[in-house]
């Protein structure tokens, strides 16, 4: 999927800076253009600042510089933006149904939820886990109905902060693929928040690498291997290739600010 | 935290069983050796009455005592709904704002931490005693469930209030889909607290009055009783007001259970 020059973007943060109460300078003159239909992940170590920025687009959080420049037909609040949490995030109390609902509910679009829910749950696999609690379910089924949550506003813009970091590696890499083909199937803009080098080359189009805290843009990276991507392209010399030079972006990123 | 709960290798089904079986086989233990000792050291009732003589006490006397149960019962109930209306409520009210909880929360403590024994004669000098009675009740009955409501609603999972801001949730939203459902096991926490103290709220209040008392409730009935020397009515009027724990005890752990049951870890048998 080429990105034709001509769209204007999703989502543009143009010089986003944000200081914390405690001084602490976590982002410093970000700028990132988000183009329609893409699929990318900023990648950098703990603590780069990557989950402030996703928060700075999802309007959780303000920027204490810059701005975050929506196109004209977005400007309505609030924004139509899935987002999925590092946790899974679900109310304890209520059923799958219930919590895949919920966005729907507070937006006051009640009558016509139940056929939305449903499909929803049905694109992650969940359609027999409905009436279900979600201590009941297994680590990726709750992450899989917090993306179904996400999906069922119809969303164009999906933000995700590290969805997939507390899961085993086989559940990682079923969701992984399970996500690339709804990326594919629905026509979504993906920001992937990661620090998993392996797992930003094998789903995105774009790496953004940033640098150790204060976080800024140090390289952007394309992954040009075609999808769909299956488990051929993870042992492919391609994907290894493109791994270490992500690898050596993100050494040098991590040095880059290094203070003594 | 106790795991592996059937420690003795027991199955679940033995085990519920043993758990009702030996508190049961204790009693009827004490009992018996409580009427052994009365009959062998002919100890005359006025000292310690036999368990038997209780009983026919609460058969022959029931109709004062019934009577006295209803007026502890009511108030009890009335003091626990009030506690529980109050507590919730003024924790609501903190929670929505700061001015509010700054302003008064320092007066709920003080209230709390004043001896109820001591705020019931003044309480009985400025109200009428029905009143009184209940007021006592519900000092010491709101603290739990105001503490504990407070502590339910401020431990709300940030990651969901984010999630509730990113849909644009109202204030009203934020406090009935999300915090009070939280703030749930927390409510009914102080709620099974409530319910034991607002018990002994109405007991200290109607000792508190004595025997100027109008309303006679059972702990009147147990001053009363003292006064002329009936020690049989005084463990027959105590073991009601034992009853009446209990049951509120487990009324409200059922209550807990049946509320709790689906989603909440503490009240999900573990397969080990």
């Amino acid at each position: 999927m080429p990105v034709d020059p001509p769209k204007s973007p999703v989502v543009t943060l143009n010089g986003v800076g944000r200081t914390f109460a405690n001084g602490v300078v976590a982002l410093e003159r970000l700028n990132l253009n988000v183009w329609p239909g893409e699929f990318v992940s900023l990648l950098g170590p703990s603590g780069c600042g990557k989950s402030t920025a996703l928060r700075i687009i999802a309007g959780l959080t303000e920027p204490t510089n810059g701005r975050v420049e929506w196109p004209a037909a977005e400007a309505a609040t609030p924004r139509r933006i899935g987002f999925v949490f590092q946790e899974p995030t679900l109310m304890p109390w209520a059923t799958v149904e219930a919590n895949v609902r919920l966005p729907l509910r507070l937006a006051g679009l009640e009558p016509d939820a139940q056929a939305r829910v449903e499909a929803a749950l049905t694109r992650v696999g969940l359609s027999g886990f409905a009436a279900s609690y979600p201590r009941e379910l297994s680590g990726g089924m709750k992450m899989r109905a917090s993306i179904a949550r996400a999906l069922v506003t119809e969303p164009k813009l999906l933000l995700m902060d590290e969805p997939f970091a507390a899961l085993d590696e086989i559940t990682r890499f079923r969701l992984n693929n399970d996500l690339l083909a709804l990326w594919q199937s629905l026509d979504k803009t993906v920001v992937f928040v990661t620090h998993s080098v392996f797992e930003s080359v094998y789903l995105s189009q774009r790496i953004v690498v940033m640098t150790r805290r204060p976080g800024r843009v140090f390289a952007e990276l394309a992954i040009d291997a075609p999808y769909p991507r299956d488990e051929r392209f993870r042992t492919s010399a391609e994907y290894a290739g493109y791994c270490r030079r992500v690898s050596e972006a993100l050494a040098r990123a991590s040095g880059a600010t290094d203070e003594p | 935290m106790s795991e592996a709960r059937p420690k003795d290798g027991a199955s679940p089904g033995a085990d519920r069983m043993l758990r009702v079986l030996l508190p049961v086989a204790v009693l009827a233990l004490g009992v018996l050796l409580w009427e052994v000792v009365v009959r062998a050291g002919d100890i005359p009732p006025y000292v310690l009455p036999s368990p038997w003589l209780v009983f026919s006490t609460l058969i022959s006397d029931r109709a004062v005592l019934l009577a006295s149960l209803l007026v502890t019962v009511t108030t009890t109930l009335e003091g626990f709904l009030l506690a529980a209306i109050g507590g919730i409520g003024l924790a609501v009210l903190f929670n929505q704002s700061r001015l509010i909880e700054y302003s008064l929360y320092p007066y709920a403590i003080i209230l709390q931490v004043t001896p109820i024994v001591a705020i019931a004669p003044l309480l009985l000098v400025y109200l009428p005693q029905p009143a009184a009675v209940l007021a006592c009740a519900w000092i010491v009955a709101f603290f739990p469930v105001l503490a504990n409501t407070t502590l339910g609603l401020n431990s709300v999972d940030h990651n969901l209030v984010d999630l509730f801001r990113l849909y644009g949730a109202t204030r009203l939203q934020m406090l009935f889909d999300l915090k009070l459902p939280a703030a749930l096991p927390y409510i009914l926490g102080g709620l099974k607290i409530a319910g034991g103290l607002s018990l002994i709220g109405a007991v200290v209040a109607e000792i508190a009055a004595g025997s100027a008392g109008a309303g006679s409730g059972l702990a009147y009935r147990i001053v009363e009783s003292g006064y002329r020397l009936n020690i049989p009515r005084m463990f027959a009027a105590l073991l009601l007001l034992s009853l009446v724990g209990i049951v509120i005890f487990f009324a409200l752990s059922l209550l807990s259970h049946l509320m709790l049951r689906r989603w909440h870890e503490s009240a999900i048998v573990r397969e080990i």
